[in-house]
């Protein structure tokens, strides 16, 4: 019996979590970006908690979304490197599902880890206790947009010297929808308002992703290993 | 069959080669032969799919393989220059990802490939401690899980020592007598017996 699509990108998914965890720094150094940049602006802009807790919302997101920018880099490079990207674009199951299974172990090692580290950094930053479950789950709908996103970013600039100034350019005006509502949907939690729309709308960026960001950056992978 | 019509590829502005027509029919190796640069590589990644040609079609059992698509690749395993090793994953973690990605049998006997090999010391070890032809080697292992009837493969010898170079063309001349298609590159004389056709690229 051959190994079904399903079982082939359950494959997938393990083996990027296994590689993920034997090369702890590239999961780390996002992270570390993340908790660096939020930690910075305390320092900066001075310890007055109403001004931080004004700030919060934005930064949070701000320092989230580079460091999910960040770690876009090594999503794809690293098997087109060794050869390993050829065997799966030349495998008997489509792309399309491969490509998801490698973007879903992304954003299980970057964007998810980046939503457990949140609350600790909000705390930081006087970010109001009840709108620190709203920043949780915009962060968890808004991530995986940004690795959906950004996968289709990664791999038009495949192999393309120079391609971490062109992925920004490409994927930063996609992101900045999500970056609007996800830091509005807490910033309205902060100051007691209804946040059922913003939640609506970052649901609604995930689904399309989700529907068309694999196809496209499959799509993208076989240009460019042309 | 694998059937080559017209086709012409190029690389940049320059046109590797031009109006190629050829077909490989079961039980029969085609030897692709020509000096560096003559497009060999482009043409076998080319006959995968990989690489779109500038005109001209490449069709399996009369239909172009980019009607067939997943069809056809499950017919196909390529083996390139590179080898499609994770330095950090173990030889056999190696092994069982490739064939699972090529979509050969969840229970395939991954230690067993790894015998003829020669790999099974290194089973364990990391891929980045192996050496060139042991990685090579653990490349065309994949060969042997995976069970597909065309092989297309780029310069397969290279890096071998001379008694695994000898079971390569063994399993070579093995698999076109039992009706297989290969596709092959080399600049190592190759020593599988069979009907064996020849092209040059740079004539």
């Amino acid at each position: 019996m051959s190994q079904n699509l399903l079982g082939t990108a359950r494959c997938i998914f393990q083996r990027d979590l296994i590689l993920a965890a034997r090369k702890p720094a590239d999961v780390a150094t996002p992270l570390a970006f993340f908790v660096i940049v939020s930690s910075l602006f305390p320092l900066g802009v001075g310890p007055e908690p109403d001004v931080l807790s004004r700030l919060a919302p934005g930064v949070l997101w701000v320092a989230a979304l580079l460091a999910t920018m960040l770690s876009l880099g090594r999503l794809f490079a690293g098997d087109h490197a060794d050869g390993t990207l050829e065997q799966m674009t030349l495998s008997p199951h489509p792309l399309t599902p491969l490509v998801f299974a490698k973007v879903a172990a992304h954003w299980v090692t970057s964007g998810l880890l980046l939503v457990v580290l949140s609350p600790l950094l909000a705390m930081q930053l006087n970010l109001p206790a009840h709108a620190m479950g709203t920043l949780a789950v915009t962060l968890l709908l808004g991530t995986p947009v940004l690795s959906l996103l950004g996968s289709v970013g990664a791999a038009l600039t495949l192999g393309v010297r120079g391609g971490g100034v062109l992925l920004s350019l490409l994927v930063l005006p996609l992101y900045t929808p999500v970056l609007i509502f996800g830091a509005g949907a807490v910033t309205a939690s902060a100051s007691g308002l209804d946040t059922k729309a913003y939640f609506s709308l970052l649901g609604a960026f995930l689904l399309l992703a989700l529907g068309f960001a694999p196809w496209a950056t499959a799509a993208a992978l076989r240009i460019s290993l042309d | 069959m694998l059937q080559v019509v017209d086709l012409t590829c190029s690389r940049g502005d320059r046109a590797l080669f031009e109006k190629l027509s050829f077909s490989v029919q079961p039980g029969e190796l085609l030897y692709v032969q020509g000096a560096n640069g003559s497009g060999k590589t482009t043409l076998l990644r080319t006959l995968c799919g990989l690489s779109q040609p500038a005109d001209g079609e490449v069709r399996w059992q009369g239909t172009p393989i980019g009607q067939l698509a997943d069809d056809y690749r499950s017919q196909l395993c390529y083996i390139g220059h590179a080898n499609g090793i994770q330095g950090d994953l173990s030889a056999a973690e190696n092994l069982r990802f490739g064939t699972c990605v090529g979509g050969a049998d969840s229970h395939a006997d991954i230690a067993a490939a790894l015998e003829r090999v020669g790999l099974t010391k290194a089973a364990r070890l990391p891929a980045k401690f192996l050496s060139q032809g042991q990685k090579r080697r653990l490349a065309l292992a994949r060969l042997l899980v995976v069970t597909k009837p065309l092989w297309i493969l780029d310069e397969p010898l290279t890096a071998l020592d001379v008694h695994f170079g000898a079971i390569m063309n063994e399993r070579l001349t093995a698999h076109v007598a039992a009706g297989g298609l290969v596709v092959i590159t080399s600049h190592q004389e190759l020593a599988v017996t069979g009907p064996i056709s020849k092209i040059r690229l740079d004539s």
